[in-house]
Parts: C-alpha cells; structure tokens; sequence
C-alpha cells in the first residue's frame, strides 16, 4: 500500500507540473553521460554548458516562439555511458516525455546510435562532440544530424602542418615517436596519422599503442625517449593524456614539439602540471582574445563555478545558440520547419557566424598549444585569431 | 534444477507466439524495453543452462557479447561483410573460445572461477584491441544497417525461443540428468562414471555460442562499436542478478526475473535519474530480504500454501 500510495503521488505531482506549466514551456531533452567512462568529458564540456544556456535563455524570460514567451523545461538523463541505456532513454525522450527538442549526445558513438530514433521523430541533431571521417555516409543516411567539430583527418592535418612547419624551421627532424590508446577513436587518429605522416615523408620510428585504462606508461614513454625523435605525438584520450604528460616530465622527454590528443585542453591538465605543461600542444584550441569567448568565459566561470574547456565547450555552447536562433527565427515548434531553418541559413554564435554544408559546419579549432596559462588555437579551419606554434623547452615550472 | 515438463514447453510456445505480437501493439520506448527484455532473456537463459545446475556462477556473459559486437563491428566496417555471415561467424567464435576456455578453466571449482570469468571479458577486451590495432587497423567501427527495432525484438525471441529450447531437451536428456548428478555431488558424479569435464565443457560452449549471436544481433542497434563498451562488465552482473533474481530452479526463471528488473531498472532510471544505482541498490536489499528464492521460489511457495490449505 505504502508503495502504492508513493506512486500516486508521483503521478499526481508529474500531472500537475505539466498541465501548469504546458502552456508556456518548451521541452529539451538531454542525455549524456554522468557515470562511467565518458564522464570525466562530459561533465567538463556538456552538462555545464547545457546547464549555462538554459538558465541564460531562462534569465532572459525564455525563447519567443512566434511571439510567444516560452520558458526552457530541461530533462536530462544519466546514459551511464552504455549505448543500450542511452538507446532505451533516447525512445523515452521522444515517446514518453514527449520533449520538443532534444541536446544531442556526448561522443561519436551515442550520435550515430540516436540518430536512426530521432530522425524518425524529427528532431534535429546538432552534434559537438563527434568526429569521424564517414560525415557524408552518415549525414545521407541521418539527414537530421549535423556535425560542428571537424574530422578525424583535419585533426591530423593540424597536426602534420606543424609537423612540416617544425621540419622547415629545423627544430624537428622526420623522425617522429607516435603513441595511441588502442581505443575506438585513437585507433582511427593513429591509422590517419600513419598514412599523411608517411605523405608528408616522416618516418615514424617509434609507434606503439596501449590499452583503455593502462595505469602504467612509463613503458611508453622511455620507448619514446629512447627513439631519440624530437617530436613526439600520442592520440590519447582523458585519463591516459594526463598519464603520458606526468611520464614525459618525471623522463624529461627531450623533444621540441610535445602533442597528446583529447582532454590536453582541459582546464585540469593546467591545474595537475602547472607551468611544467608550457607549449604542450594538444587537440582543440580557442581564440580567448575574442570578446566573444572572453565574455562566455567568463559566464561560464560564473553560472556553472567552473572554467571552460579550451576546445569543445565553445562549440558545444554555439550549437546551443544555433537550435536557440532556429526555433526563434522559424518561430515554431515544428521540428522539420526547424531543422530545414538550421540548413537554409546562418548562425551568430560564440565561435562566430556559422553555417552548414551539407550537415557540415566547416569552422573549428584543431591543435591548440599551452601558452603561458593559456590553450590558445595554433591551428583550425576558417578560424580567426591563431597565434603562432611555440618550440617545446623543457619540463621546469 | 528440476526436469522440464510438456506442460512448461507448452506455455512457453504459447508466450513466444503473444512476445511476437509485441512490435505491432506498442512502439519506440516500450518496444526499446521489449528488445532490452528479449536480450537479458536470451542471455540470463543461457547462462542458466551452465550456471543452473552446475552452480558454477560465470560472469563471462560480457566477454563472448563483446565477441559477438566486434565481429560484427570489424566484419562490416573493414571487410563490407553482410550482417548475417558476420553473426554467423560470431557464433562459431563465441562457441570455439567458450570450448577453449571451458576446457582450461572448468577445472577450477567455485570462486576461483567466478574470479576467472569476471577477467575474462576485461582479458579478451584487451586483446581484442590489440588484435584491431596492429592487425586490422580501422576508421571505426561502424555497423549500419536498415534494421529497426522489430527487426531486432524479432531476432531477439528466436534467440531466446531457441535456447528455451534447447535447454527443455538438454533438461529431459541425459546430458541434464548427468549436469543435475554434478550439481548435486561432482565427486558422486565422477564415481557413477560421468565424464564430468566434456558435460561442462558442452554447456558452457552453448552458453557463449548464444551471448556471441545476442552480441551479434544488438550491434546494428548500437551502430558504433567500441571495445571498451561491448564489453562492459556491468553486463555480466546484469544477467547474473536477473537470472538469481527470477530463481535457478526452473528453465523459465530468469524470464520471471528479467522483466520485474527491467522495469523496476526502467522506474528508477526515469524517476531518479542522478541516483539511479543507489536507488537501484535498495531495491536489491528488498529483493533479497522478501524474495531470496527468486520470483520462481516464492511462486513455488505460494502455490504449495494454496494447496496446503485446500
């Protein structure tokens, strides 16, 4: 009875909350990971910019759908970072609670995995966090899915233009030590990176991977070391990004050009290594002289308590600001009207003005480097404000 | 584990023909629980054809689904394989390396290998990886194909038909006789002249032939395969709670305690979505203090109370 009674309750108070407010309220789904794996990068670039934009369109007194004042009813879930789980949440986002719009998902995988079920419903995507190189595969078959943050080859790219730049100048040979996390996404990078590397005529004399979660990298690292190459890149993910650079400073890597992959432009690299990171070069960057940036910055910093990342935090925020514009400028709830609304035009968002090509918005950050305290953008696509590549001098404060 | 009766074959085919009615009376969310539901049945069944009788807990489940995504997974993405041949070849993958390890392991006797099944996947995760990093190379793992849900649910209870049935026959064999004489006594066993190795070695290979085939069936759904994902160990866990949950007695337990989970899981989820384990954690005490024979044990009683009384 007594258990009863509690559902009843629940029924009555999830009843009364929705008849009251139904009126004047749009409902946004989000689902990313706060448990397992991804967490760690979630709860740094996703849920504190979710959390950021609707308390600030809140603040504002909601979003003006067709002249009509409607305030932002957040649902969010925990996916566990389990595909299964985020499947079955995704169908209750969109059959049960019956949400307008939805966040897309955290990570390439949970991306493509939701596109098939919010394609049928309609909802438009508009994915941050996925890189892949299979966009136009993927964007025929799910025309409701949107990328904003690059390819895995323009990551490489980046990275093999400062490789050449760094030959040119003479502070690196063509011997280079490449590291990956035997991973999904650093098995792609290191694949790419193998064959452009190769193109641009560098010989990659010390290349090894390691598994998802190694606590050791000592190994790796005195390998690197012992190559002899004077630059050293690793397509590493969160946890081992931070186990590579500790390594590299307890070895003091002797090398000029020093890259490790995602979470290198978390705020928390620069917190666990201090200045000993300076000139580190890593995934992402971003322009912080740009008041746009600055000023969301320093939002960020001031609703949510934390800093933002230095790479996809922006992104992930603008394509907030981008389903924002679209549901105001189509002035309606109607998802295709929208979604064909995100295609037809342009966006002004804190990365700038942005627009797609064919589900492709082709202006991002690629290679970032740590610059007295600071992870400036050193490389991107149709990016404003890069500052020039620093050489690598040592692992002293 | 007691003997399978007509009468239990009878009513499981007449629940399989309403299961596959399930596509065209509901969609989206309760369909999504209804794969879900057919997954966990598939596999916390198969697990009980080893597990049940022989009382050997293996958290393995995780290490052949693995398999079964990753052949999928690699087959399609690098090779442009078809789906079935993949699933097919999942199967034979998922059968061969259970024999193997069986034939290694089953020698070892209560937690030490409950120990070694729950390193299994985490051993085969890493191995798997290395074989995709130096061999195969890939730009990821990429299963897309044009099968919805119902196409899955549907390739789902066939699965999970075809191990209730095969463990209705095993059940009423002498190969059952045999596991239940093991279960009960292996020194016994071995003494009246059971070839108590090949009898395990042959459950457990069935076992991993049809977590590897569910592993199969559940990438087109996931789309992107990642090691570290299809192998997760939670789903080991999952299917031994379900599988305790429904009750070991009986062939059909596990279905009697996956579907109480799934939807208690499900609440939780929807209802407590930044406690959820915690929640779901004293759920679990409640379980175990009103029900620590599982769904079927307290059936069982309850039936033997009724009759008492009449």
């Amino acid at each position: 009875m007594y258990r009863r009674s509690l559902f009843g309750l629940a029924a009555v108070l999830a009843v009364a909350s929705t008849s009251l407010f139904a009126q004047d309220m749009i409902k946004i789904g989000a689902i990313a990971p706060k448990t397992g794996p991804l967490a760690g990068g979630a709860v740094v670039t996703q849920w504190p910019n979710v959390q950021l934009w609707v308390e600030q369109v809140n603040a504002r007194g909601g979003l003006d759908v067709g002249g009509e004042k409607k305030m932002i009813e957040l649902i969010e879930y925990d996916d566990k970072t389990n595909p299964g789980e985020h499947i079955k949440l995704a169908q209750r986002l969109a059959t049960q609670d019956k949400v307008d719009f939805v966040v897309a998902p955290y990570g390439t995988g949970f991306n493509i995995a939701t596109a098939p079920i919010y394609g049928k419903f309609g909802y438009p995507m508009i994915a941050v966090s996925a890189i892949t190189d299979k966009m136009e595969e993927l964007t025929t078959r799910y025309p409701n899915l949107f990328f904003t943050l690059g390819t895995t080859t323009a990551f490489v790219d980046g990275v093999k233009e400062i490789l050449i730049e760094q030959r040119e100048a003479g502070t690196i040979g063509n011997e280079i030590a490449m590291v990956n996390v035997a991973d999904a996404f650093g098995i792609e990078l290191s694949v790419r990176a193998r064959e452009l590397f190769g193109e641009a005529g560098f010989d990659i004399v010390y290349d090894k991977s390691y598994p998802l979660g190694t606590p050791d990298l000592s190994p790796v690292m005195k390998g690197a070391k012992d190559s002899g190459a004077k630059a050293f890149v690793a397509w590493s993910y969160p946890p081992d990004s931070f186990g590579l650079a500790e390594q590299a400073i307890i070895e003091n890597l002797d090398v000029n050009v020093y890259y490790s992959a995602v979470a290198t432009s978390f705020p928390a690299f620069k917190g666990a290594y201090g200045n000993k990171i300076n000139n580190v070069l890593g995934a992402g960057g971003t322009d912080v002289e740009n008041p746009a940036i600055a000023k969301y910055r320093d939002a960020h910093m001031e609703i949510t308590g934390k800093e933002a990342d230095y790479w996809a935090s922006a992104n992930t925020y603008a394509s907030l600001q981008i389903l924002e514009q679209a549901i105001v400028g189509a002035a309606t709830l109607d998802r295709d009207v929208v979604t064909q609304y995100i295609k037809d035009n342009s966006f002004d968002t804190v990365m700038g003005e942005l627009s797609f090509e064919n589900n492709f918005s082709n202006k991002f950050w690629s290679v970032g480097q740590w610059q007295d305290g600071v992870f400036r953008g050193v490389k991107g696509s149709n990016v404003d404000g890069a500052v020039p590549v620093r050489v690598k001098e040592g692992w002293s404060e | 584990m007691k003997p399978a009766t007509w009468q239990e074959l009878i009513w499981a085919a007449v629940l399989v023909g309403l299961a596959a009615f399930w596509p065209m009376v509901t969609n989206g969310y309760w369909l999504g629980i209804g794969v879900d539901v057919m997954m966990y049945t598939a596999l916390a069944t198969s697990w009980m054809l080893f597990s049940g009788p022989t009382h050997y807990i293996s958290l393995a489940s995780a290490a052949f689904f693995g398999i079964g995504g990753f052949v999928v997974g690699s087959g399609m993405s690098d090779y442009d394989a078809s789906f079935w041949s993949m699933l097919a070849l999942s199967a034979l993958i998922g059968a061969a390396l259970a024999a193997l390890i069986g034939l290694a392991t089953l020698r070892l006797s209560g937690v030490y290998f409950v120990i070694f099944t729950l390193g299994l996947a985490e051993m085969i995760r890493n191995l798997v990886s290395w074989v995709q990093n130096n061999f195969l190379g890939s730009r990821g793992l990429y299963v897309l194909t044009d099968f919805t849900d119902t196409h899955l649910y549907w390739m789902l209870l066939v699965t999970a038909a075809s191990v209730y049935l095969l463990g209705w026959i095993i059940s009423r064999s002498r190969l059952g006789f045999a596991l239940r004489i093991i279960g009960g006594d292996e020194t016994v066993a071995r003494h009246v002249g059971i070839n108590t190795a090949t009898t395990k070695v042959i459950l457990f290979t069935t076992t991993g032939f049809f977590a590897a085939i569910v592993g199969a069936i559940i990438a087109p759904r996931w789309s992107y395969i990642e090691p570290n994902q299809v192998f997760s160990p939670h789903l080991s866990f999952f299917v031994v709670i379900m599988a305790l949950l429904g009750g070991s007695g009986r062939l059909w337990g596990p279905v009697a305690g996956v579907i109480p989970f799934l939807l208690i899981w499900n609440w939780v989820d929807s209802n407590f979505p930044n406690q959820s384990i915690l929640v779901l954690g004293f759920a679990f005490l409640i379980i175990v203090y009103f029900l620590p024979h599982g769904v079927v044990g307290r059936l069982e009683q309850l039936r033997a109370r009724a009759r008492g009384r009449s």
